[in-house]
C-alpha cells in the first residue's frame, strides 16, 4: 500500500515550487525514525538481558558479556543512533543548498495521505519545506548529530545505552515533525512527541525517584501548554474550516479583524502553547528540574531545540500574531518577564546545570521578546546562536559532570558531581573543554564578535526601537539590558567557580579528572566554531558597516532576514500597515551601532570585573558551605519559592478536592442514595414478609379475596 | 344454555375454592384445585360456542397442565409425608421468604 | 477479495453466523474436557473474528446505509421480526466486539482456573449478546440481546470476581436493569404510536423512524431509553456500579466490559435516541444537559481516578471519563463530534482493553492491585513496560496513537457548537496526564525495592500475543484513521440529518430505507384492530359484555370478530 518511496517522496501538492526540487524531503523523517525501531529493538534486547540478570540476583548494570566484550546491543547503536542523524543531516544540507538558489515564495508541501479525513475537516499528513523550517532543520540535524555524536562518549558505560540512543532518534523524529508538518494537527503531533521523548529522557534513569517526577512534571506542565494549542486549533478551525498554515496564513487578514477578540483568543492560546513547551513564566518550572536528564539530553532537548519550539511556534503563525497586538505584547512582556525572573534565579545556583537550565530560560526569553516584538528574524537567528552556544555548554557541562563523576567514582566520596563549589581550577585537567566553553560563555554574555552578541543585540535593539509605539516596550527594554548583564554576571560566576581558582575536589579525586575523548571534544570543537561564527550570517546593514562589522568585511549582510522574508513577509505586511516602520533609534537615543558598543562594553565589563570578584573570593566545597540562611541569597536560592507556591495553591488543592470527590462525592453521596435504594427496597421487602405466615390457606385465602375484589371491581 | 353452563362452572369453582380454603388435608385441597380448574374448563367449553374454537383448545392445555401438575404435586405430597407423617398443612410453615 | 466474498454469498449470511456461531461455540466448549475448553474457545473466537474481518470488504462505504440487511418475521402478531443489517458504524462496533473477545480469552488462560467450561460459555453467550445488539434492526430484539449481555456478565463477575464479587455483581446487575426496564416501557409506548401512525404493528428501526411524537412525548421517551443507555455508557452521576464491576471482575471480564459493553449505551444513543426522537435530542436544554454531564463526567472522573490506590479502579474512572468525551461528541451533533466520539469509542476500547490485561498480567504476578506494592518493573519487565507505556499514551490521548484522533475530533466537533464546553472538556487533556502518568510512574518506575518485584518475570509469548495486537493496532489507527473515518461517515451523516430534519421523515429516511429492498410492510397479521379500529383494550371489554349483554350487541361482535356460526 505505502511503499518506501512513496514516504521518501511524497506527493506535491499546491503552489509553484518556483524551481526548487526537494530531495526525498520525507526520508529525512523516515531515517531518524528507522534507527528509533532499530535502536528500540536492540534496547529491548538489552533490557530483557538485563531484567534476566536481575532475577538471577545479579545488579543489571553490568554490560559486558561472559567474554569481557561488549554485546552487539551496545556496539551497534554506536553507528545506527549517530548514523541515521547524519544521515539526516546530509539530506537536510543538499535540500537547504538546493533551497539557497531559487526564489521560493510559496512552501512546497508534499502529501502523504489523508490523515483524518472526517467529512467536514481534512487533515492531510503532509510536510512543508520552506525558510524557516529549513533553518530548524539544520540545527536539528546539525546540532543534533553533534551531540548524538557526543553521547557515544558521554554514555557508553550506561546499561541504557540502546534505549537512549532509540528515545534521541525518536525525538528528532518528533522535532523534524513538528517544524517539517505542514498543518496545526501534524505540527501538534511533534509538538506532544517531542514532550513525549522529553518525558521519557528526563526519566531515563527512572530508578532515581526524583527522576522519574522530573519528567512527569515536564509532561504534565507541558499538557497545560497543549490544552492551549488545542484550543488555538479549535478557534482556527471554527474560522477558517481548515488547519493547514498555508489557508489559514492567506485567509487570516480577511476573515479575522486586526486586534479583534478571535485572533487574540487564537494568538494568546497559541502563546500558552509556546510558554509551556518554551519554559516561559508561568509554565517555566518543569526545565530546570528537567535536568535530571542525562546531559547531553539537555543540550538537545532543553536547550538547543525542544525548547524553542515556541518560537518557532510563534515565528510560524507571525501573521496571526502581527494581527493581535495585545497578544503580541503579551508574548514580548512574558519573554522579558522571564528574561530577567530566570536570571535572577541563575545568580545563586550552585548545581552547574542548573545555572544553564535558568540561563535558557532566560535566554529563551530573549527569543520571545524578539518574535513579540515582530522582529521574528531576530528571534529565530538567537534560537539559532543560542543552539550553538547553550548545546556547547551543555556539552561542556556533560564533559566536566563525566570527569567529576569518575574522580569521586574512583575514591567512592558521595560528593555531588555537579555543585560547582566542588570543582574548581578544572582548567588545568580539561583544557579544551575549558576553551571551548569560554567561547559559548563570552557569546552568551554578548561580547563582540562571537555569536551571541549578533542575535542577542538584534533583538534588544528592536525591543528599543518598537519603544515607539508604546512606552511598554520602553520598559521591557530596560528589562532587557538588565537580564544581559545578568547574564554576563551568572555565567562568568559558573565558569570560574568551575575552571579557575584552586580544586576542591580533593587530591586523591583529582588524580582522576581527566579530558574528555576525541568523540566528546570533536563536537565541542564544532559548536565552538559556529559560536564564533554563527552571528556572521546575520549583520545589518548599519552595524556591518560599522567597526562591529569589521567596516562592510563580514561576508553576509542580513542574510537571515532576507532569507526568511518569504516567511515573515504577511506579517511584516500587517505590521507596516497598521504600525508603520521601526523607528530607527532607541528610546534614550542612540543608533543601533552605538547601543551594540554600550551593550557589548557593559557586558566585557560585567564579565572581567565577576572573574576577578570570584578569583578572589574562596569557594568552599558544598558540605562545608551549605545553603544561604537568609536574605535575597536564600530567597533566589530557593528559586523564589515558585514551585513550593505552585504546591501550595494549585497541585494541593486539586489532590485535595480529587480526595474529596472521591470519598465524599462518589462513596457518600452517589453510592450513599444507591444504596440507600437498596436498603429501602430491603426495608419494604421485609414487611411484606411479615404477611406470609407460611400457611397454605392463609395465602390461598388472600388469593381468592383478592380475585372476588377484581371480578368485583369489573362487574361493579 | 350458556348462562346455565356458567352457572354451573361457578358453583363447581366455589365450592373447589371453599374446599380448598377449609380443608387441612394436602390430598383434599389438591383435589379441590382440580374441581376449580375444571369449573373452569366447563365455562371455557360453553363460551367456545360464541367466542371461537379457542376455548376447547385451551381445555386442552389445561388438562395437561392439570396432569402434569397432579404429577408433581402428588409426588411433593409423598415427600412430605414421608418426612412429618402427616398431610395435615396447618404442620408447614415454611413457605414464606 | 470482493469478489470471493459476493461468491459466497458473504453478507447474506455473515451477520446470522456471527450472531449465532458463538451458540454452538458454546456447545463445543460445554462438550471439551475442562482443560481445552479455554483452547476451544479461543479457537472458535479467532475463528469468527476471521469471518468478521470479511465484513471490512464486503461492506461497501460507497453503498446504501445500511448493509447486509435481511428481515424474518419472528413474533409476528406483535411485528417483531429478526432484522438485522449494519451501517459503517455497527460494522466497526461489530469487528471491534469480535477482535476483542479473542484476545480477552487468551488473556484469561491462566486468570481462570475454576469452571473453565462455564466461564468461556459465558464468554461466548456474551458474544452473541453483544453482536445481535449491534447488529440488528429490530428495537424489540435490540431489547432482547441487550437484557441478555447482562445475564453472562452477571454471572462472570459473581462467580470468578474478587473479594466483593457479589456486591458488584449484583450493584452491576440492578443498577443496569432499571434503566433497560424503564427502556422497555419506552420501546412498548412507542410502538403502540408507531402502530397507530403505520396501521400496523411492527418494532423494526425504518417504522419507528419517522413516528410523529409531540416533543413532551419524546422528551420521556428520552428519559427512558436515555436512562439505559447513560447508566450503560456510564455517564456522571451513574457511574458508581463500573469502578467495582471492574475492580471485582476477573480480567477477561473488565475487559469485555470496558472494550465492548460500554459501548452498547453510547451506541443505543446513536442508533435509537438520536434517529427516533430528534426533537428531544436536538433540544437546547437536552443538549446541554447531557453536554455538562459528559463533561463533568471528564473532569471529575479524571480527578478522582487520580488519588485511587487501586491501579484497576483507577482505570475503571478513566473509562468514564473517556465515555465522557464520546458522549459530547455524540450530542454536539457535527460530523466532527460524532466521528471523534466513534474513534474514541473505538479507541478507549483497545487501550483500556489492554491497561486491563497488562493489570491483570501484573496481578497474576504479584497477586495484588495495589499501586503502592509495585515499583521500578520497568527494570525486570521491559516488554511489559513498553506495551504498559505506549497504552498508557494511546490512553491519554497522545497523538500518533489512536487517543488523539478521537479526543482531537471529538473536542473538535464539540467546539464548533459549545465552544465553553469544549474548552472545560478540554482540560481534561491536562487532567488525564495527572492521572496516567503517576500511575505508569508508580508501576514501572522508581526504585525497584521489593524483593517480590526483582523476581517479577517478563511477559510471556501468549501474553506478547495478547498484547501486540492491541498495541499494533493503538498505532495503526493513530496513524490511518481514514478507513474507518470514511465507512462511518455515511452513518454519521444520517444521523445528523435524521435529527436536523426532525419528525418529519424526509427524504434521507426514505432513501435509507428504499434501496435495501428486503423489507417491505408484513400484511396485517391480525386483522382485528385494524378492522375493529379500536384497541386491544376495547376487544376485553367487548368480550366482557357478551356475557350479559343483549343479543343485537353478541351478534354485532359476532360479525366483528367474524365468526361465520
Amino acid at each position: 500500500m505505502i511503499s518506501l518511496g512513496f514516504i521518501a517522496e511524497g506527493v506535491a501538492q499546491g503552489g509553484a515550487s518556483g524551481g526548487y526540487d526537494p530531495l526525498l524531503p520525507g526520508l529525512i523523517l523516515l531515517l531518524p525514525l528507522l534507527g528509533f525501531a532499530a535502536n528500540g529493538v536492540l534496547a529491548l534486547m538489552a533490557g530483557s538481558r538485563a531484567a534476566d540478570r536481575i532475577r538471577g540476583g545479579g545488579d543489571g548494570a553490568a554490560i559486558a558479556g561472559p567474554d569481557g566484550k561488549k554485546p552487539f546491543t551496545h556496539t551497534l547503536p554506536t553507528w545506527i543512533g549517530p548514523g541515521v542523524l547524519l544521515g539526516a543531516f546530509i539530506l537536510v544540507a543538499i535540500n537547504f543548498f538546493r533551497m539557497l538558489g531559487v526564489e521560493l515564495t510559496e512552501p512546497v508541501i508534499r502529501s502523504y495521505w489523508s490523515w483524518m479525513p472526517t467529512g467536514t475537516l481534512s487533515v492531510d499528513a503532509a510536510i512543508q519545506l520552506d525558510q524557516l523550517s529549513m533553518i530548524m532543520m539544520m540545527v536539528i540535524t546539525g546540532v543534533g548529530f553533534l551531540i548524538h555524536m557526543f553521547s557515544v562518549g558521554y554514555m557508553k558505560e550506561d546499561p541504557g545505552y540502546p534505549r537512549y540512543f532509540a528515545y534521541l532518534n525518536l525525538f528528532v523524529f518528533f522535532m523534524l515533525v513538528l517544524v517539517m508538518g505542514a498543518n496545526f494537527p501534524v505540527m501538534f503531533v511533534g509538538w506532544e512527541g517531542v514532550g513525549l521523548c522529553s518525558y521519557l529522557l528526563i526519566g531515563f534513569w527512572f530508578q532515581d525517584r526524583e527522576k522519574a517526577d522530573a519528567g512527569k512534571k515536564a509532561f504534565i506542565v507541558n499538557r497545560v501548554g497543549d490544552f492551549g494549542l488545542l484550543m488555538a486549533m479549535f478557534i482556527l478551525f471554527a474560522t477558517f474550516g481548515t488547519l493547514d498554515y498555508g489557508a489559514i496564513f492567506q485567509q487570516a487578514p480577511e476573515l479575522f479583524v486586526y486586534g479583534g477578540a478571535a485572533v487574540t483568543a487564537v494568538t494568546l492560546f497559541l502563546l500558552l502553547g509556546a510558554v509551556g513547551k518554551s519554559a516561559q513564566i508561568p509554565l517555566y518550572v518543569w526545565l530546570p528540574d528537567a535536568m535530571a536528564g542525562p546531559t547531553p539530553v539537555s543540550a538537545l532537548i532543553h536547550a538547543a531545540t525542544m525548547v524553542t519550539a515556541g518560537v518557532y511556534l510563534v515565528a510560524r503563525s507571525s501573521v496571526l500574531f502581527a494581527m493581535a497586538p495585545a497578544s503580541a505584547a503579551a508574548v514580548a512582556t512574558i519573554g522579558a518577564l522571564t528574561a530577567l525572573f530566570a536570571a535572577t534565579i541563575a545568580l545563586k545556583q550552585y548545581d552547574i546545570k542548573k545555572v544553564l537550565a535558568y540561563s535558557t530560560v532566560s535566554q529563551l526569553g530573549f527569543m520571545f521578546m524578539g518574535v513579540g516584538v515582530g522582529a521574528y528574524a531576530a528571534g529565530v537567528f538567537h534560537l539559532m546562536t543560542h543552539a550553538f552556544f547553550k548545546a556547547l555548554l551543555f556539552l561542556g557541562a556533560g564533559a566536566v559532570i563525566h570527569s567529576m563523576h569518575h574522580a569521586l567514582h574512583s575514591t567512592h566520596k558521595d560528593w555531588d558531581a555537579q555543585d560547582m563549589r566542588n570543582m574548581g581550577g578544572l582548567k588545568r585537567f580539561m583544557p579544551a573543554t575549558w576553551i571551548t566553553m569560554w567561547i559559548a560563555t563570552l557569546a552568551i554574555a554578548g561580547i563582540w564578535p562571537f555569536a551571541g552578541f549578533f542575535s542577542k543585540d538584534e533583538i534588544i535593539w528592536y525591543v528599543g526601537t518598537a519603544g515607539a509605539f508604546s512606552g511598554l516596550y520602553v520598559v521591557l527594554w530596560g528589562m532587557a539590558l538588565a537580564a544581559a548583564v545578568l547574564t554576563a554576571f551568572y555565567m562568568t560566576r559558573m565558569m570560574v567557580m568551575t575552571f579557575h581558582g584552586p580544586n576542591r575536589t580533593g587530591e586523591d579525586e583529582a588524580k582522576h579528572l581527566h579530558e574528555a575523548p576525541l568523540n566528546m571534544t570533536i563536537p565541542l570543537g564544532v559548536l565552538a566554531v559556529l559560536s564564533v561564527f554563527g552571528g556572521w550570517i546575520n549583520v545589518p546593514g548599519s552595524v556591518r558597516e560599522s567597526f562591529f562589522g569589521g567596516f562592510g568585511l563580514l561576508p553576509m549582510s542580513a542574510w537571515l532576514d532576507s532569507w526568511l522574508a518569504p516567511v515573515t513577509a504577511g506579517a511584516d505586511a500587517i505590521r507596516m500597515a497598521e504600525l508603520g516602520a521601526y523607528a530607527d533609534v532607541s528610546p534614550v537615543g542612540g543608533g543601533h551601532v552605538v547601543w551594540g558598543a554600550i551593550a557589548t562594553t557593559m557586558a566585557l565589563v560585567v564579565v572581567i570585573l565577576t572573574a576577578r570578584h570570584f578569583l578572589a573570593r574562596e569557594v568552599q566545597p558544598a558540605h562545608i558551605d551549605g545553603e544561604p540562611e537568609s536574605g535575597i541569597g536564600k530567597v533566589l536560592y530557593n528559586k523564589w519559592y515558585v514551585d513550593e507556591f505552585y504546591d501550595r495553591i494549585i497541585v494541593r488543592p486539586i489532590l485535595a478536592t480529587s480526595r474529596f470527590c472521591w470519598r465524599v462525592i462518589d462513596r457518600v453521596v452517589i453510592d450513599g442514595t444507591v444504596n440507600a435504594v437498596g436498603a429501602v427496597s430491603k426495608g419494604v421487602g421485609w414487611f411484606g414478609s411479615l404477611f406470609q405466615t407460611g400457611q397454605i390457606n392463609t395465602y390461598a385465602f388472600i388469593i381468592a379475596l383478592s380475585a372476588l375484589v377484581v371480578l368485583g371491581a369489573f362487574i361493579f | 344454555m350458556l348462562v346455565e353452563a356458567l352457572i354451573l362452572s361457578a358453583i363447581l369453582f366455589v365450592v373447589g375454592m371453599l374446599g380448598v380454603l377449609v380443608r387441612r388435608n394436602a390430598i383434599i385441597i389438591f383435589l379441590c384445585v382440580e374441581l376449580m380448574l375444571n369449573a373452569v374448563n366447563l365455562s371455557f367449553v360453553a363460551l367456545s360456542r360464541f367466542m371461537g374454537i379457542e376455548g376447547q383448545i385451551y381445555v386442552f392445555f389445561v388438562m395437561t397442565v392439570a396432569a402434569a401438575e397432579a404429577a408433581v404435586g402428588l409426588a411433593i405430597i409423598i415427600a412430605i409425608f414421608r418426612h412429618y407423617e402427616t398431610v395435615n398443612v396447618n404442620n408447614f410453615n415454611l413457605l414464606k421468604w | 477479495m470482493t469478489g470471493f466474498l459476493d461468491a459466497v454469498g458473504f453478507g447474506e449470511w455473515i451477520l446470522h453466523a456471527l450472531i449465532w456461531l458463538p451458540l454452538v461455540g458454546i456447545g463445543a466448549v460445554l462438550l471439551a474436557p475442562e482443560e481445552r475448553a479455554k483452547e476451544i474457545a479461543f479457537g472458535w473466537t479467532t475463528g469468527l473474528f476471521v469471518l468478521s474481518l470479511g465484513l471490512w470488504w464486503s461492506f461497501d462505504p460507497a453503498g446504501p446505509l445500511f448493509q447486509h440487511m435481511s428481515s424474518t418475521e419472528w413474533i409476528g402478531a406483535f411485528g417483531i421480526s429478526y432484522a438485522l443489517g449494519i451501517d459503517g458504524i455497527s460494522l466497526f462496533m461489530i469487528l471491534l466486539t469480535t477482535f476483542t473477545m479473542p484476545i480477552a480469552i487468551l488473556g484469561a488462560f491462566k486468570y481462570v482456573k475454576e469452571r473453565q467450561r462455564a466461564f468461556y460459555a459465558l464468554m461466548l453467550l456474551l458474544q452473541t449478546g453483544i453482536v445481535g445488539v449491534f447488529a440488528t434492526m429490530d428495537l424489540f430484539l435490540f431489547y432482547v440481546f441487550f437484557e441478555l449481555t447482562l445475564v453472562p456478565m452477571y454471572f462472570i463477575v459473581g462467580i470468578w470476581g474478587g473479594e466483593r464479587r457479589i456486591y458488584a455483581a449484583v450493584k452491576f446487575f440492578l443498577y443496569t436493569a432499571l434503566g433497560s426496564l424503564l427502556m422497555l416501557v419506552g420501546i412498548l409506548y412507542l410502538y403502540w404510536q408507531a402502530q397507530l401512525n403505520l396501521g400496523y404493528p411492527s418494532f423494526h428501526f425504518f417504522d419507528l423512524l419517522g413516528t410523529p411524537l409531540t416533543l413532551t412525548e419524546q422528551l420521556w421517551l428520552f428519559v427512558a431509553f436515555g436512562l439505559a443507555f447513560a447508566i450503560k455508557v456510564p455517564l456522571f452521576p451513574f457511574h458508581t456500579w463500573l469502578p467495582d464491576a471492574h475492580v471485582e471482575a476477573p480480567t477477561p471480564g473488565s475487559v469485555v466490559l470496558a472494550a465492548v459493553l460500554l459501548k452498547l449505551g453510547a451506541y443505543g444513543f446513536l442508533r435509537f435516541v438520536l434517529p427516533l426522537f430528534p426533537e428531544a435530542s436536538a433540544h437546547p436544554t437536552v443538549v446541554m444537559i447531557m453536554l455538562t454531564l459528559g463533561v463533568i463526567g471528564i473532569i471529575y472522573a479524571a480527578w478522582v481516578a487520580a488519588v485511587q490506590p487501586d491501579a484497576k479502579k483507577l482505570v475503571a474512572y478513566t473509562s468514564v471519563a473517556h465515555m465522557g468525551f464520546v458522549l459530547i461528541g455524540i450530542f454536539a451533533l457535527t460530523t466532527n463530534g460524532l466521528q471523534g466520539g466513534l474513534i474514541v469509542m473505538i479507541s478507549h476500547g483497545i487501550s483500556t482493553g489492554a491497561l486491563f490485561l497488562i493489570l491483570g498480567m501484573l496481578y497474576e504476578r504479584r497477586h495484588t492491585r495495589e499501586i503502592e506494592e509495585f515499583g521500578g518493573i520497568a527494570k525486570v519487565a521491559p516488554l511489559l513496560a513498553t506495551a504498559l507505556v505506549i497504552t498508557a499514551m494511546a490512553s491519554i490521548g497522545v497523538p500518533g496513537t489512536s487517543g488523539f484522533v478521537g479526543e482531537f475530533l471529538a473536542l473538535l466537533g464539540t467546539f464548533e457548537r459549545y465552544p465553553v464546553l469544549a474548552f472545560l472538556a478540554a482540560t481534561g487533556v491536562i487532567f488525564a496526564a495527572y492521572y496516567m502518568l503517576p500511575m505508569v510512574q508508580k508501576i514501572l518506575f522508581n526504585p525497584l525495592d521489593r524483593e517480590e518485584n526483582r523476581a517479577m518475570k517478563d511477559l510471556s509469548g501468549r501474553e506478547i500475543a495478547v498484547l501486540s495486537p492491541l498495541v499494533g493496532l493503538m498505532l495503526l489507527i493513530g496513524v490511518f484513521p481514514g478507513p474507518i473515518l470514511d465507512r462511518m461517515e455515511p452513518g454519521v451523516q444520517a444521523i445528523i440529518e435524521w435529527v436536523d430534519e426532525g419528525a418529519a421523515g424526509g427524504a434521507l429516511m426514505e432513501e435509507a430505507k428504499g434501496p435495501a429492498g428486503v423489507r417491505e410492510a408484513p400484511p396485517p397479521a391480525v386483522p382485528t384492530t385494524a378492522e375493529l379500529g379500536t384497541s386491544a383494550m376495547d376487544r376485553i371489554e367487548a368480550t366482557a359484555e357478551l356475557i350479559h349483554g343483549s343479543a343485537a350487541q353478541r351478534e354485532w361482535i359476532r360479525v366483528a370478530i367474524g365468526d361465520q356460526d
